[in-house]
């Protein structure tokens, strides 16, 4: 595998002093590996994100502009430990507390939970959020249990409009909870990406099979099905979506009128061509359905090195969730304008 | 009969000692982690134990203790992930049991074996039998818990027989917790990644204390 690198085991202080170079002096470095921005409100509700690295551009390419605060970054797939968890948290507290908002994985959490005793140690209040949007990780009783994938870029781009807005942190965290409660993901994977210290592949799959379901590390799914055309992998990713909303107690299925955010998100080597090629199937099965697609996010937005492969995003927004979409944000990761996409 | 005791620096280098078979043993670590987790088990060991060599290389400790404590604050502050953060606890906990005493003994080692093993379990979650490092960590405790009136040198051989059995034991449970719960019956037939490093730290630790 060629790689463009220097020392394998320092991948993950390297891309961070080069995304620091990327926001062009509206974040800096703090600590030992953690962004945060520079102009952080006295009094504002803080909202911090994080995760392992090698992911780009997520998590740490979502601090800025009505986004996160800061981000505590791990090193390459591994969570940050408490450390830096707690190094971040002081950096962007300004007295309203600080939330926690991150994908569930076992290490994140164990992680974060760390810090927050730290923090809590500051007298620094602390809440946690999770983001669990893959639907093919645990059935609908057990959503807490599901990890997070690129469902957590709409739910990070809500939860920072409303961390500009809101009065106290218990307030954000209800924000940040509806929009997890209202997002649901799928992905595919073709093709594994690679462990930059080791240059090994994260996992095995065969070159006419595709893991439906399959996570960002390759943690297994639904299971490994034939190859298939673009067409007919929107139609069965979609409906494992549908699906879910449907036997979910606690959200309503999604019916005729509903206005959603759509996320069509490459995890790394698919082209935007192939995304674009999904991405018209999809619009079509959602207009089918009479589902209205208040905007649309097509890109690189969490991704796992090389990994072929690709996965959608539902959020369905209600009043307060658009307004909060409708501001605008800016960072490396997403950028938008006021308002939606072409409204 | 080996030796009743060790002292503080006999640990601080039967640690370093284990730290050196860890990082040799990063490509077995890999591969197993990359069986039923992520893969990236021995690079983030490999991690942990180049902070350990630094925090403990030529320094001098105050007990036996801090010597423990130093390694589970290198690698929880250097690993990150969920092996980090457990293998953290367990020898900061256990470390933090010893106190202030200046040599270790088999009592002493059942102590810190047996902290260690209940803060790592209320903090992580898992229990004996769902496939973690736990099921290296919990019969090694319980064999420290019965070594306790032979020497230090026995006790430690005692110890690495009952991790090595844990670790092989793992092999034929199915995953509910940690790297390979999402498995199920495909993780059986091989060892958890964390038990085989709680396996190889015991064993390194034994061998140290034999040769002294």
């Amino acid at each position: 595998m060629k790689k463009l690198i220097n020392n394998p085991l320092k991948c993950a202080d390297e891309l961070l002093e080069g995304l620091v170079e990327a926001y062009n002096g509206e974040c800096r470095h703090v600590g030992t590996r953690s962004i945060v921005k520079n102009d952080i409100p006295e009094g504002k509700v803080a909202l911090l994100i994080g995760g392992g690295s090698g992911h780009e551009p997520i998590y740490h390419g979502l601090v800025g502009r009505n986004l996160a605060d800061g981000a505590a970054c791990g090193d390459i797939f591994a969570a940050p430990p408490p450390n830096i968890v707690l190094e971040a948290t002081e950096a962007v507290n300004r007295g309203k507390g600080v939330l926690y908002l991150y994908g569930n994985y076992a290490g994140d959490v164990l992680n974060f939970d760390l810090g927050a005793e730290l923090a809590d140690d500051d007298d620094i209040e602390v809440r946690t959020v999770l983001i669990w949007d893959d639907v093919c990780s645990a059935p609908p009783t057990q959503k807490h249990n599901r990890r997070g994938i690129a469902g957590l870029v709409p739910i990070v781009k809500l939860a920072g409009a409303a961390s500009q807005k809101v009065a106290t942190l218990a307030e954000l965290e209800a924000v940040a909870k509806k929009a997890v409660l209202q997002t649901r993901s799928v992905g595919v994977s073709m093709a594994p990406g690679s462990i930059p210290a080791t240059g090994k592949p994260t996992f095995n799959i065969d070159e006419d099979k595709i893991g439906l379901g399959m996570g960002i590390h390759g943690e297994p799914g639904v299971g490994e099905i034939p190859m298939a055309t673009a067409d007919d992998l929107t139609v069965m990713m979609l409906d494992l979506i549908f699906a879910d909303y449907e036997k979910d107690d606690e959200v309503d299925a999604l019916a005729p009128g509903d206005e959603i955010l759509l996320v069509v998100n490459s995890l790394g080597a698919t082209t935007m061509m192939e995304l674009l090629i999904a991405l018209r199937k999809a619009k079509a099965v959602l207009t089918e359905r009479g589902i209205k697609t208040y905007d649309v996010l097509v890109g690189d937005f969490v991704t796992c090195q090389e990994m072929s492969g690709i996965s959608f995003s539902i959020t369905r927004l209600d009043d307060e969730l658009k307004q909060y979409w409708d501001m605008p944000c800016q960072s490396v990761c997403y950028s938008k304008m006021e308002g939606r996409y072409g409204g | 009969m080996g030796k009743s005791s060790l002292s503080i620096t006999e640990v601080r280098d039967m640690m370093l000692a284990a730290a050196q078979r860890i990082i040799e043993a990063e490509p077995i670590l890999t591969d197993a982690d990359r069986a039923l987790g992520d893969g990236d088990h021995g690079v983030g060991m490999e991690r942990g134990m180049n902070a350990v060599k630094e925090a403990l290389g030529g320094k001098d400790f105050p007990s036996v203790g801090k010597v423990f404590v130093g390694v589970g604050t290198a690698m929880m502050s250097s690993m990150g992930g969920a092996s980090g953060a457990l293998f953290g606890t367990f020898f900061r906990s256990g470390g933090k049991a010893l106190g202030d005493g200046e040599s270790l003994d088999a009592a002493g080692l059942a102590l810190f074996w047996k902290e260690g093993s209940d803060n790592l379990m209320s903090r992580g979650g898992a229990k004996p039998g769902d496939k973690t490092m736990v099921d290296a960590i919990v019969p090694a405790a319980e064999k420290a818990a019965e070594s306790t009136g032979q020497s230090i040198t026995d006790a430690l051989a005692a110890v690495a027989v009952a991790a090595a059995a844990g670790r092989d034991a793992s092999e034929s449970m199915i995953a509910t917790m940690g790297r390979a719960k999402t498995l199920g019956e495909n993780s059986l037939g091989k060892p958890d990644a964390g038990a085989v490093s709680v396996a190889i730290i015991a064993a390194a630790m034994s061998e140290f204390a034999s040769g002294l």
